[in-house]
């Protein structure tokens, strides 16, 4: 599904990934975690094709595609979901008409016939359900004068809308009280299939006792520098990372 | 030396201009009064420059360097695409064209032309001849335009599109419209500028009085493409009254648009609504007045624009709360998007509050396109033009739905669509 070898990338000159392998499955959750700064989000604004990042080095394949070859919006089409660690605020643009040309456009790449009205706002209804977004919500504009938590589900319900092969999901956990974590992960869960895959970049052990990942991998200074099983996250929640650094410096 | 070299030059260009226009426009004559008040302005005061602080960032060089010549209003023209039923009125080049044009009377509805008659009219009470040269221009030279009166407790409900063409190359055209009306009634105006791939000027006056409770909408949309276009809204308001004016600014590459509302009664509304997009080498000049009179009365302004390549546009919003107009409430927003280094946007809000017990606020924002919000909206599968078009249509919205009819709106918006991707 995902193949990344050896990715090097800067902003400004600075080089914040330094060699970056990683390779997902069809079907398999990958949880990141990682201290501050160590380059989490910046993996994902590469794989998402931010552009204010330069490749400096290594590949990405994604399915049979050259992930880098390809424009963010093509990436999105192809079936790349990034939830945003910031979702932005876009006064003006609703939420539901901002969808409806998402869905609508990743139809007419894939040579498929525009969504009914009728059949998407059935849709809307029924995957807005799945993460308890207010209806009310997907009428505003996208991101405006919602709440952290609300951002967090809006970023789980476009991922439930456009059905991504892969999605990553950006500290969707953070700032969240453990009701709407469980609602979160409970969205996360309803979405996951055999051709899914998931990389879950979190802080926190708690969204993974919720979403369950099958590898654990700690980013630090860039790199992966330790992948494990589940049992990683607690080891980390108890231990911390000084243990890893220790470890990489060795 | 120099000063004195530099007011030859002055002298020389306002003497030819001038010379130009008085010989193509001899025979206007009516309005005795008002032209001989409007020539000792002409006289008395220099063509406004850069030390004309109303005209400071607006050239006229484009305007007057050019001997322009009166047009007979004979082109042929395509009426516009847009229709929006009601009753119609053409002027080609500043001539009347009964042609293309509605009957003029109506029930309720008393419509005349400026030329045929100064009676029982207000022409010339409100404007501001005695001061801006080229309001004074308009007054020496004008020769037609549409008294349109309104009876006391009258509603119309079809609104009237004027229509001004602008066609001729070199050609000049001066007009002077009047709206009047009577308490308690109430107005929809759609004023449609055109112009042309030629070079003209074309200058508009219109004075609206609006009696107590009515209300007025004006509706203004300018695509003048190579036009220069100088319009002029005076508009008084009686107690109760409402009135609200949209001014949208398509492609034209010259336009110095002046609104000035006198606030005269208490407890009215008046809302001034804009949108401006130049891009090329347009130039686009918004000038607001609101004249806090008395108390009690609120005002709404938002102008917003788009600006881009090497186009210029300038927003000067003054608002004036008099000693006596207390709990006036003036709102004033300004917030503009640069696209380029080269294009430029002078943007002066200029509050003058003289009443203590009273609610102003005004804003004024210039930046760029919120480049993250592309990025969002790209990462969920929209192409980058179709972003782009969702955020411009978003910036705009809350000026374009002022628009009272739907078509005008979708009419702008697809025009505005078309505009950013050219
Ligand atoms: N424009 C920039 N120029 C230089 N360095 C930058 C720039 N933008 C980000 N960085 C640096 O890149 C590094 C990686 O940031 P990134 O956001 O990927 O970290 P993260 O692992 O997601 O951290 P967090 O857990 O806090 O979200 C940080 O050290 C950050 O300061
Ligand atoms: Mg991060």
């Amino acid at each position: 599904m995902l193949q990344i070898k050896d990715l090097h990338a800067n902003i400004d000159g600075t080089e914040i990934l330094k060699g970056l392998s990683l390779h997902i499955k069809p079907g398999e959750i990958h949880a990141i975690m990682g201290p501050n700064g160590s380059g989490k989000s910046t993996l994902a604004s590469v794989l998402a094709g931010n552009e204010d990042y330069e490749i400096t080095g290594g590949s990405v394949a994604f399915g049979d595609k050259d992930l880098l070859e390809l424009s963010t919006e093509d990436r999105a089409r192809e079936g790349l979901f990034l939830a945003f660690q910031y979702p932005v605020e876009i006064p003006g643009v609703s939420n539901i008409n901002f969808l409806r040309t998402a869905v609508n456009e990743i139809r007419e790449y894939k040579g498929e016939e525009p969504m009914s009205a009728g059949d998407f706002l059935k849709l809307v209804k029924e995957r807005s359900a799945l993460v308890e977004l207010d209806g009310k919500l997907a009428n505003r504009s996208v991101n405006e004068g919602f709440s952290g938590g609300e951002k967090k589900r809006n970023e789980v319900f476009q991922m439930a809308m456009l059905e991504p092969k892969l999605a990553i999901l950006d500290e969707t956990d953070s700032g969240l009280d453990i009701d709407a974590l469980k609602i979160v992960a409970q969205g996360v869960n309803a979405m996951r299939s055999p051709e899914r895959s998931f990389v879950v970049i979190t802080h926190y052990q708690r969204l993974l006792d919720y979403i369950v990942p099958d590898f654990v991998h700690v980013l630090y200074k860039g790199k992966i520098v330790k992948s494990g099983s589940k049992e990683l996250a607690l080891e980390l929640e108890a231990r911390g990372y000084d243990w890893i650094k220790e470890e990489v410096s060795a | 030396m120099i000063t004195t070299e530099t007011v030859n030059v002055q002298d020389e260009k306002k003497s030819a201009f001038l010379g130009s226009l008085s010989s193509a426009f001899q025979g206007v004559e009516s309005y005795t009064a008002l032209r001989k008040s409007a020539w000792d302005t002409l006289s008395k005061f220099a063509i406004p420059g850069t030390k004309t602080e109303a005209w400071k960032y607006t050239r006229v060089g484009k305007v007057i360097n050019q001997a322009r010549k009166k047009s007979g209003g004979n082109t042929q023209i395509n009426l516009p695409e847009i229709a929006i039923g009601g009753l119609r009125y053409v002027f080609v080049d500043g001539v009347f064209r009964a042609d293309l044009s509605d009957e003029l009377t109506w029930q309720g509805l008393n419509i005349r032309r400026t030329g045929e008659s100064a009676e029982n009219n207000l022409l010339g009470t409100l404007s501001n001849h005695n001061a801006d040269w080229f309001e004074a221009v308009n007054a020496a030279f004008f020769n037609d335009g549409l008294v349109i009166d309104v009876d006391k407790h009258t509603h119309i409900d079809c609104p009237i599109h004027l229509v001004f063409f602008a066609s001729e190359e070199n050609t000049a055209a001066f007009s002077r419209n009047v709206i009047s009306l009577q308490e308690s009634s109430s107005l929809q105006v759609f004023t449609h500028y055109i112009g042309s791939q030629h070079s003209t000027f074309s200058s508009v006056v219109t004075e609206a009085f609006v009696a107590k409770n009515a209300s007025l909408k004006i509706d203004k949309i300018q695509e003048g493409n190579e036009a220069a276009f100088h319009h002029v809204e005076w508009t008084k308001q009686e107690r109760d009254s409402r009135f609200d004016i949209t001014t949208v600014t398509l492609k034209s590459s010259w336009v110095r648009n002046d609104l000035n509302i006198r606030v005269a009664g208490e407890n009215c509304h008046s809302s001034l609504t804009g949108a401006y997009l130049p891009s090329g080498k347009e130039h686009v000049d918004n000038h607001t007045m609101v004249d806090h009179m008395v108390p009690n009365c609120e005002s709404d302004e938002k102008y917003k624009g788009i600006v881009r390549e090497n186009a210029t546009a300038v927003f000067n919003g003054k608002v004036f709360v008099r000693p006596d107009a207390q709990k006036t409430n003036a709102f004033q927003q300004n917030a503009n998007i640069v696209l380029d280094d080269t294009a430029t946007m002078f943007s002066k809000p200029e509050l003058e509050i003289y009443a203590d017990d009273v609610k102003c606020s005004h804003g004024s924002t210039t930046g760029q396109f919120d480049e993250e919000a592309v990025f969002y909206l790209r990462a969920r599968g929209i192409g980058e033009v179709m972003a782009r078009k969702l955020l411009v249509e978003a910036f705009l919205a809350d000026v374009i739905t002022t628009l009272s009819d739907e078509r005008l709106q979708s009419y702008c918006t697809e025009k505005i669509q078309q505009l950013m991707h050219s």
